[in-house]
């Protein structure tokens, strides 16, 4: 019988971790800003079909970086969640919060039993009724969840987004303001200019009624 | 939440990816209603008559607000017509309570659909799904609680409102101008035979619907007609290349009103 080798569980998460952070490194990364009617959430992402960012349910939205196929799995798992939990109850009972953790527990889940952890980094935003009620989550690829105020972002220039976010950002702004920040913020962290048709970006605006989520367009973007 | 909760997300790959009905299979949670063979005496609120017909920018839809039980007036201001998605209205008569859940699975499903796969059914797609949720209903139909939906939109694939009527077997078949159902939908209908024809403005369109549900209460005692009194007025929506609107109160009043005043 041959003895497996002995790995210290230490090791062991290091190296996933390691593993999913370099997965994440590789790719873009996104951005969530609050405006005065809701959160705006930017991506670059030069594919017009492959989406990034999707509507979860009424006032919930999901973005998500790393490896397409495994964030399209959990966004597709938290329609089903969250559409299930809606018809079994009521429309008001699907909160951001308890989606956040259902994503939380599963990305811990796979990140210690499946044999590869996934490279994802995944947000949840959610519009409330006031600026002081909507919230941001974010889960990393370990399960680790954090909840955000007024600006967050993931991807492999989380950190520098966040930081510049920050710097620029003040409560009520309109949509084209946070649209100016939130790019100036992609172009300070990767010192470049990145044109229109660029940019992925939708929002949760609690103005458009009972389904807040909109997709923006190029023109949108180009004239902000 | 029953079914695979203990990883909190139903993320099953063998769950067909668009379906939410295929769903709720899977996690056990699909309406059932277990009747015994024998469910005669059974009186469960029935709604009555709704109608729909084709206008100069599309469709219309609209339905009386009476739920009756046997010879009892279960409810006066039931509502009939519903969105069915943001291009899409669906209309009910028949068993209340058994035909509300369907639209809300309904609903439900369109929305799961639209949001998984990022765009809209075909109205086709719509109609020929609502017809198989009838279809699925029909042992319960023989135990006398039959469901007959209505279903119109306006299809942004030919650029013009469409409209399709069912039966309780759950055959699916597109009217030309107008369709009517419920116990009072015959009356409408020839109401409706007599009023349409092409090209109605929504005004026009309007007077036409409320006067035919007006026609149809004055002959069917399970259809509801105005009610000035208490302000309980027909559910009127259209369906516009701008996408699903409901008629505000105070136009429908008005139009009530009129139907009233002639019908007497």
């Amino acid at each position: 019988m041959t003895v497996p080798f002995y790995v210290p569980p230490e090791q062991l998460m290091k190296d996933r971790a390691e593993y999913a952070r370099k997965g994440i490194a590789r790719g873009k990364s996104i951005a969530a800003v609050e405006y005065a009617d809701g959160i705006l959430l930017l991506a670059e992402n030069p594919s017009g079909t492959l989406h990034k960012i999707g509507e979860i349910y009424d006032r919930i939205a999901f973005a998500g970086v790393g490896k397409y196929s495994e964030f399209e799995t959990l966004r597709v798992a938290g329609i089903r969640h969250a559409d299930l939990k809606g018809y079994a109850y009521s429309r008001s009972d699907v909160t951001a919060k308890s989606l956040a953790n259902a994503y939380s527990h599963a990305l811990g889940r796979i990140f210690t039993q499946e044999v590869k952890p996934y490279e994802v980094g995944i947000m949840v935003a959610e519009v409330g009724d006031l600026p002081e009620d909507s919230l941001l989550f974010k889960v990393t690829y370990d399960g680790a969840l954090t909840a955000e105020d007024d600006v967050a972002a993931i991807g492999g220039q989380e950190e520098q987004l966040a930081a510049h976010l920050r710097e620029s950002f003040r409560p009520g702004a309109p949509l084209a303001e946070a649209i100016r920040w939130a790019i100036a913020a992609f172009e300070a962290a990767s010192s470049r200019t990145i044109g229109p048709e660029e940019w992925e970006a939708a929002v949760v605006d609690r103005t458009l009624g009972r389904r807040a989520f909109r997709r923006l367009t190029a023109a949108e973007m180009a004239g902000s | 939440m029953s079914g695979d909760s203990a990883r909190g997300l139903p993320w099953d790959p063998v769950v067909p990816a668009a379906s939410f009905a295929a769903l709720l299979r899977s996690q056990h949670l699909e309406p059932r209603w277990s009747l015994p063979a024998e469910a005669a005496g059974l009186e469960a609120p029935e709604g009555t008559t709704v109608l729909a017909f084709r206008y100069a920018d599309g469709v219309l839809m609209a339905g009386d607000r009476r739920a009756t039980a046997g010879n009892v007036i279960a409810h006066r201001s039931l509502q009939k017509v519903f969105p069915a998605d943001g291009w899409s209205a669906v209309a009910i008569s028949g068993t209340a309570g058994v035909a509300l859940e369907l639209i809300r699975l309904f609903q439900t499903e369109l929305e799961h659909y639209e949001k998984l796969e990022g765009s809209r059914l075909s109205l086709e797609g719509k109609a020929n799904h609502l017809a198989a949720m009838v279809r699925a209903h029909l042992p319960m139909a023989f135990q006398g609680l039959a469901v007959v939906p209505l279903f119109c939109g306006f299809d942004v694939a030919s650029g013009r409102g469409r409209l399709y009527s069912f039966d309780v077997v759950g055959g699916r078949y597109e009217e030309t101008d107008f369709a009517a159902t419920g116990s009072g939908g015959q009356y409408a209908k020839s109401h409706l035979r007599n009023s349409f024809r092409d090209g109605l403005s929504e005004d026009e369109a309007l007077r036409i619907a409320v006067e035919a549900l007006v026609a149809a209460a004055e002959e069917d005692a399970a259809t509801g007609g105005p009610d000035l009194q208490r302000g309980i007025y027909p559910n009127v929506v259209v369906i516009s290349p701008q996408g699903y609107r409901e008629m505000a109160q105070e136009r429908v009043a008005a139009a009530a009103r009129r139907a009233m005043g002639e019908a007497r």
